[in-house]
């Protein structure tokens, strides 16, 4: 409404849900796709070429972001976040509940809506908590909280505190097909570590996380998920005996599906000793692992047995992260650096073909959580974006748009860019280091 | 070949920097600090001017007491800071205590932190050198050079020794700096420890690693013992003190596995029947105070590298 006409002419569309990579013309009419077709005639629509080294694909969806409002305003809010989410392609986020207060009410997830409605950048999709409070003891009224718009229950930061809590949470929320999202970790194997338990922290002597805080949760998960036939999430996959386990439960038909941070197979362990050691930056739960994890998920990523990428965006202030290492605050921002990971280390490092990295941000993580979008369909909103894959770009954290710039990225070149990032027909973003992008922009 | 005459760098975060030539100019330095401590007066004006700064937010002693007293040695102007009684009780940060600090021109800042890297977040922030006087459990290097200093008085190299290293591995910042420096030149290096308190990496250090005492000790030229917390005795650790003292205590009769001109170490401060017998730490073995005593030399010549007047 209101919006002009636009007409991507003679696109590559890649939209792996709907099966389709090819050329095609799109057209955007008041906000939602009107056709998706050849040679679509223009009418009164603005046209634009689009240049062949673009690829055009359903808006991406981050469905594991903290946008820190409402109650850490000062790390990130929910303008913010939605902007950086935008600026880094994605078209819609889901949020995580770990907010003060705790999104464990439906009065908090409206205001996280009506947020989200005045900043009117990405969409966002909140998930509720599974605990009041998230203090593991009494569960949250998820049918309220459901009907108000949770996608999904988490006590991310924490685990589920018991295996009982756990047992309950997954039958009750079955009744709304909805998942748990289980952030693994044995709280009292994890204790006052700070990075992976492994030769790395014993010499800089830091306390140890080991691989088993994780996977020993992501067991307890999944053999209640067979149980009780709810469905669990496992989130921010750092370890490759966690893997193992989804893999293990996947041949099983649990219906346990898993995700993995860009940091998570682009990152491992011995960045913590590099360059003076003990850059916070690097701090994050799960933390670094060893190689062979990474390379782990990798391999989960090429052989399909994870079904989604979310960054785990965790915005912290800068003073929060100039603290000794020790006491830090675990986590580091995504959202504006995962596009060119994952093309630059999956795409042109031939992990992936092109429609099968599209499906890890957009079809996979839609139908996990049920979110509109994830492919484009005439007549819905028109959530594109467009991604420029050999255009290289250089992480320059100060210029992050996001209110943190905690990324170990800093200075990092690699190769693919978002070009733009469309969300309900809106050209809300186009990148100026991607040449031709001037065309999308709206005309005054 | 030239000799080395400075350090390579203007901090001393740890022995994981040091290449061998200057643990050895470190080492010679402090042989020739220690006669100034034999002198009726004994101070030289080698810091004459200089500002060091003591900065100890965790308890000690023996090691802020060694500083303090290096530091007049050589002239420097000195002031120290603790935890208790400064801003840190008050919520200042780290970094905002050593902008502070910064803002008063020293020279060289001498950290004692409970939290391993905080010297390396002072040396980012900070144009004055720093030195560690021991990090969280990562290192503790003025310990291990002056364990090296001992070590090289009594039995004339570090090179082909069997040094054993005993007791809770898995915390000490004095064992990661020994065996840093004990590997870099040239020593063997066993450290033996309960099973609950093993420090991942060692192996690929070229450590020998066991649980069994006798196993480290038979044969050993040097038998370094490592304090245990009393707060991990009681626990998810280890049981109970008299079976510790059972296991992994140094007794006379152990120390018969040893070689016969075996000396025995502790940095200090003793648990006296949790991990050494009295017998032993009395004996003729000990060298403890030898160790105190050269703590000072190595500190000296370690301030005197990194802050002195050049001497080439």
């Amino acid at each position: 409404m209101g919006t002009q006409s636009l007409l991507l002419k003679n696109a590559r569309l890649v939209d792996p849900g709907a099966g389709r990579d090819g050329h095609f013309d799109v057209l955007i009419t008041d906000g939602r796709i009107a056709r998706i077709g050849k040679d679509i005639p223009a009418g009164d629509a603005r046209v634009v070429e689009v240049p062949s080294g673009w690829v055009v694909t359903p808006g991406l969806l981050d469905i594991h972001v903290h946008l820190r409002e409402p109650g850490q305003e000062h790390k990130e809010t929910i303008a913010t976040g939605t902007w950086s989410a935008v600026v880094g392609g994605f078209t819609a986020v889901a949020c995580m509940p770990n907010t003060d207060p705790v999104n464990d009410s439906s009065s908090v997830t409206q205001f996280i809506l009506k947020r989200a409605a005045e900043a009117n950048f990405a969409r966002v999709y909140p998930i509720g908590a599974v605990s009041v409070g998230q203090r593991g003891d009494q569960m949250t009224e998820m049918g309220d909280l459901s009907a108000a718009g949770c996608v999904a229950f988490t006590d991310d930061g924490h685990p589920v505190r018991t295996a009982m809590l756990m047992r309950r949470a997954l039958e009750y929320s079955s009744m709304f097909d909805v998942p748990i999202i289980e952030h693994c970790e044995d709280p009292s194997l994890k204790a006052d570590g700070v990075a992976h338990e492994g030769e790395v922290a014993a010499m800089l002597g830091l306390r140890g996380i080991p691989s088993v805080a994780e996977s020993i949760m992501a067991e307890r998960d999944i053999a209640l998920s067979e149980m009780t036939g709810g469905r669990v999430h496992i989130a921010h996959m750092s370890a490759r005996q966690t893997l193992r386990a989804v893999r293990e439960g996947k041949s099983r038909d649990i219906k346990v599906t898993c995700e993995v941070a860009p940091h998570h197979f682009t990152l491992n362990h011995e960045e913590l000793a590099k360059h003076g050691g003990y850059n916070t930056n690097l701090k994050m739960n799960p933390p670094l692992r060893e190689e062979a994890d990474r390379l782990a998920m990798i391999d989960g990523l090429r052989d399909g047995s994870i079904d989604v990428i979310s960054t785990d965006h965790a915005p912290h202030h800068a003073d929060e992260k100039a603290l000794e290492f020790d006491h830090a605050p675990f986590g580091i921002v995504g959202l504006e650096t995962a596009v060119p990971i994952c093309l630059d280390r999956l795409l042109h490092a031939e992990v992936l073909s092109l429609p099968r990295l599209v499906a890890l941000l957009t079809c996979n993580p839609a139908r996990l959580l049920k979110l509109p979008g994830g492919t484009l369909r005439e007549g819905e909103p028109a959530d594109i974006t467009i991604l420029s894959p050999d255009t290289q770009v250089t992480i320059r954290t100060a210029e992050l748009v996001s209110k943190s710039k905690n990324s170990p990225f800093d200075g990092w070149t690699l190769r693919g860019a978002v070009a733009a990032t469309i969300v309900g027909g809106r050209v809300l973003y186009t990148n100026p280091n991607v040449p031709g992008t001037a065309a999308l922009n709206p005309e005054p | 070949m030239t000799e080395l005459t400075r350090l390579r760098s203007r901090h001393l975060l740890g022995i994981t920097d040091l290449a061998p030539d200057e643990i050895e100019l470190i080492l010679n330095t402090a042989e020739a600090m220690k006669e100034i401590g034999t002198r009726t007066i004994k101070k030289v004006p080698a810091l004459r001017g200089r500002t060091v700064v003591n900065l100890f937010f965790e308890a000690s002693t023996r090691t802020r007491l060694s500083f303090e007293l290096a530091e007049k040695r050589l002239s420097a102007d000195t002031m120290g800071i603790t935890a208790v009684g400064s801003s840190v009780s008050k919520g200042e940060t780290l970094a905002d205590t050593a902008r502070t600090l910064e803002a008063m021109s020293p020279d060289l800042i001498v950290i004692r932190h409970a939290s391993s890297g905080a010297p390396h977040l002072l040396a980012r922030i900070c144009k004055a050198g720093i030195v560690n006087a021991g990090d969280g459990s990562h290192e503790h290097p003025t310990q291990a050079l002056l364990d090296a200093l001992t070590i090289r008085e009594r039995k004339g190299r570090l090179a082909g020794l069997k040094v054993a290293i005993i007791g809770d591995l898995l915390h000490s910042r004095v064992l990661r700096s020994n065996v840093l420096l004990l590997t870099r030149m040239g020593a063997e290096v066993r450290a033996c420890g309960p099973a609950t308190l093993i420090l991942q990496g060692l192996t690929t250090l070229g450590v020998h690693v066991t649980t069994s005492i006798d196993d480290a000790v038979t044969g050993a030229d040097v038998v370094m013992m490592l304090r245990v917390q009393h707060e991990r005795m009681h626990g998810l650790f280890l049981p109970s003190v008299r079976e510790y003292f059972t296991l992994f205590g140094l007794t006379p009769k152990r120390l018969e596995r040893a070689a016969s001109d075996v000396i025995v170490m502790h940095p200090g401060p003793m648990n006296r029947g949790v991990e050494i017998d009295s017998a032993v730490a009395d004996g003729p073995w000990s060298v403890i105070l030898d160790q105190v005593a050269n703590g000072v030399a190595v500190r000296m010549a370690v301030l005197y590298l990194l802050a002195g007047e050049d001497v080439t």
